[in-house]
């Protein structure tokens, strides 16, 4: 359980995707850690530069993928071979290649069910509340500004310095985020 | 870096790894016009969903389509209370309209996923601004499409008997039959395709929620948004999941309508059984569905002014698509004629001879009219960038392509082995309701899309603007 903090964090409002990038690697540089940059639209390098190491969603839709497959494939040999065994001309039971198309699109399914839900859980949406919401500005967020969030929980985290070394950066804008 | 035309997009934070810009190769007509910022293409797409004036144009063609739709939904009711026998199909031709307009559909539907899935990992720009509504047109394609298998089985109450699920008969469905490989291509097909559309379309369901006025819509953007704040971790693993879903849908297209193609190349009848059906049934959607796409966007840019966002180059490069894509059906058209001769077989001799001069000959020729001598216009650059060649060579291609399905449905089906089982078919009149129907639920949804949805996908629109460029100092 993660104790009670007054505030959220400090957050930072820039009006371009350069200056927040440049932001972005700056604070990471000045030794925060637990910190989180809004935009509207996808940007390079920003997930590494607020050193977020890539994620292991690639290895769950792989998984995925296998599952479906092996799933798929054995669900058919099971019916055919095991379930209702049916001899006609004295073909084999384990008519694999007949199984492709649809071992195929088991796989597929299973993984890309994976890919979508794999990425919502790990982003943990649905999360309809959230602090960052409170503050006011931030409904341009999915318009046209960038905010840089360093949050409470950081180590380095001081209500004043934190709150200077946003400043330092020439944002917009610096705001407290209410918990 | 070299400073570039100021006209030419630049595209370096786009969906996808491109980390330089491409020259484009054969003129300057931008993807985007000029002047555009952040907040000008928000506040331009998503006032088409925002404005509270609904056009009177709107509901014109909205009045038009919901009517068709009630059409389709009293066919329906008179098939399931009198059954499938108020349509043409008989011995011998088993397979009329239910079979070709289900073809039909599901080709149509392939051009979104083309756009969206094999564009993006071709890294072709221009898809940005017509790949959601190319989407959900594949969507109400599919769910058009998925209706006529569906009502052709006479009881569609009996539809889930076909999926694979532990019940008191102890039955399993054929699974080495193409008509169930049909059933699992298809459904996942339709559930992948809407996942896509639907996880494509949260950040600008946030940008709605964030910009809509009345609390009702705000509410409802905001739960389908889930509470997106375009975080950059959450970034980076939606764009991870969109490319990874992109690189699914991929080889899933091309396998529906392999699968499909696969429901006649697997039988034995003359016309239906050759090797060459999946590239050519593949090749024939993305034909039709870029026609059906042009056919689409072209009225909408007019109507709504999107002329900035889909400019004469995306209909030129769709007319690019769409000449290849005939000649390949072209060449398809032709090996159908050697194959049916190189084999020796008198059916298959018999086939294409009564195929081209029998009594469905007219529907054969109107076909490679349509299919192949329409689409030739494409090779020049005057009728490929205006807008109303365009439409024309769309709407043949539209025709030409339920023809083709028609021809080699019905002309394989009506004479086969044996003279005294010969036959001939038309559609009913229930037939041709049930057809006009399923346009009419199609334009329905796509005029319900359009009033409530963003037809342009905002994010990605906004990585084509200038001002997203991200400058890094050690390249100044």
């Amino acid at each position: 359980m993660r104790k009670k903090l007054p505030i959220h964090g400090v957050i930072a409002e820039f009006s371009d995707a350069t200056q927040l990038l440049r932001a972005a690697e700056e604070a990471h540089a000045a030794g925060y850690r637990r910190m989180d940059a809004y935009s509207p639209f996808p940007i390079h390098g920003l997930a590494e530069a607020i050193g977020f190491r890539g994620s292991r969603l690639p290895m769950i839709v792989l998984a995925g993928g296998l599952i479906g497959g092996l799933g798929g494939f054995f669900m058919q040999y099971y019916a055919t071979v095991i379930s209702y065994p049916l001899n006609i001309g004295g073909k084999p039971l384990n008519s694999w290649p007949a199984y492709i198309p649809v071992t195929f699109e088991c796989a597929i399914l299973a993984a890309a069910l994976a890919a979508i839900f794999g990425m919502l859980a790990l982003n943990g949406l649905p999360e309809p509340y959230h602090p960052v919401f409170h503050v006011p500005r931030f409904e341009f967020a999915s318009r046209d500004h960038f905010f840089l969030c360093i949050e409470a929980t950081d180590p380095k985290f001081d209500p004043e310095d934190t709150r200077n070394f946003l400043q330092s950066l020439e944002p917009r804008e610096v705001s407290d985020v209410p918990s | 870096m070299e400073p570039k035309e100021p006209r030419e997009p630049h595209h370096e934070v786009a969906v996808g790894p491109a980390d330089d810009p491409k020259p484009s190769r054969f003129d300057a007509s931008p993807i985007l016009e000029p002047g555009h910022t952040l907040s000008s293409v928000t506040e331009k797409i998503s006032m088409i969903t925002l404005t509270r004036r609904t056009p009177i144009g709107w509901w014109i063609g909205f009045g038009i389509s919901f009517l068709l739709l009630t059409v389709l939904l009293y066919t329906i009711s008179r098939l399931i209370l009198v059954g499938v026998g108020i349509w043409g199909i008989n011995i011998p031709v088993g397979w009329g309209f239910d079979i070709i307009n289900f073809v039909w559909w599901i080709g149509i539907g392939h051009a979104g996923t083309l756009i969206s899935a094999i564009l993006l990992l071709l890294r072709q720009d221009w898809r940005t601004s017509i790949n959601r509504f190319a989407e959900a047109m594949t969507l109400f394609a599919v769910a058009a499409a998925g209706l006529y298998p569906l009502l052709h089985t006479g009881r569609p109450w009996f539809a889930y008997w076909m999926f694979p699920y532990p019940n008191t008969m102890g039955l399993w469905p054929q699974f080495r039959s193409p008509l169930i490989w049909d059933v699992f291509a298809v459904s996942t097909y339709a559930t992948v395709s809407a996942l896509f559309w639907y996880i494509g379309l949260i950040p600008d369901f946030a940008t709605l929620r964030d910009r809509a006025g009345s609390r009702p819509f705000r509410f409802v953007y905001g739960l389908l948004a889930m509470g997106w704040r375009g975080s950059a971790k959450h970034w980076q693993r939606y764009e991870t999941a969109y490319l990874l879903l992109a690189g699914l849908a991929t080889p899933l297209v091309l396998s529906v309508h392999t699968i499909v193609s696969f429901d006649f190349a697997v039988s034995i009848i003359p016309g239906w059984h050759a090797t060459f059906f999946p590239p050519y049934f593949v090749a024939g959607a993305v034909f039709a569905g870029f026609a059906m796409v042009l056919t689409l966007t072209i009225p909408l840019r007019k109507f709504y002014n999107l002329e900035d966002f889909i400019t004469i180059k995306h209909l030129e490069n769709m007319g690019k698509v769409l000449l290849a894509t005939g000649m390949i059906v072209a060449y398809a058209y032709v090996m159908e004629l050697f194959f049916g001769w190189y084999s020796g077989n008198e059916y298959e001799i018999f086939m294409l001879k009564n195929r081209t001069t029998g009594p469905y000959a007219p529907m054969y020729w109107l076909l490679i009219l349509c299919n192949i001598i329409a689409p030739q216009l494409m090779w020049f650059k005057q009728f490929r960038t205006s807008p109303v060649v365009l439409f024309i060579v769309a709407m043949f291609v539209n025709v030409g392509m339920w023809l083709e399905r028609f021809v080699i449905i019905v002309t394989s089906l009506h004479r086969d082995f044996l003279p005294s089982s010969w036959g001939m078919y038309t559609g009913t009149i229930w037939d041709w309701s049930m057809f006009v129907g399923t346009i009419g639920l199609f334009m329905t949804l796509l005029f319900l899309f359009v009033r409530f949805l963003p037809v342009i996908s905002i994010f990605e629109m906004r990585t084509l603007v200038p001002e997203a460029k991200v400058t890094h100092e050690d390249e100044t």
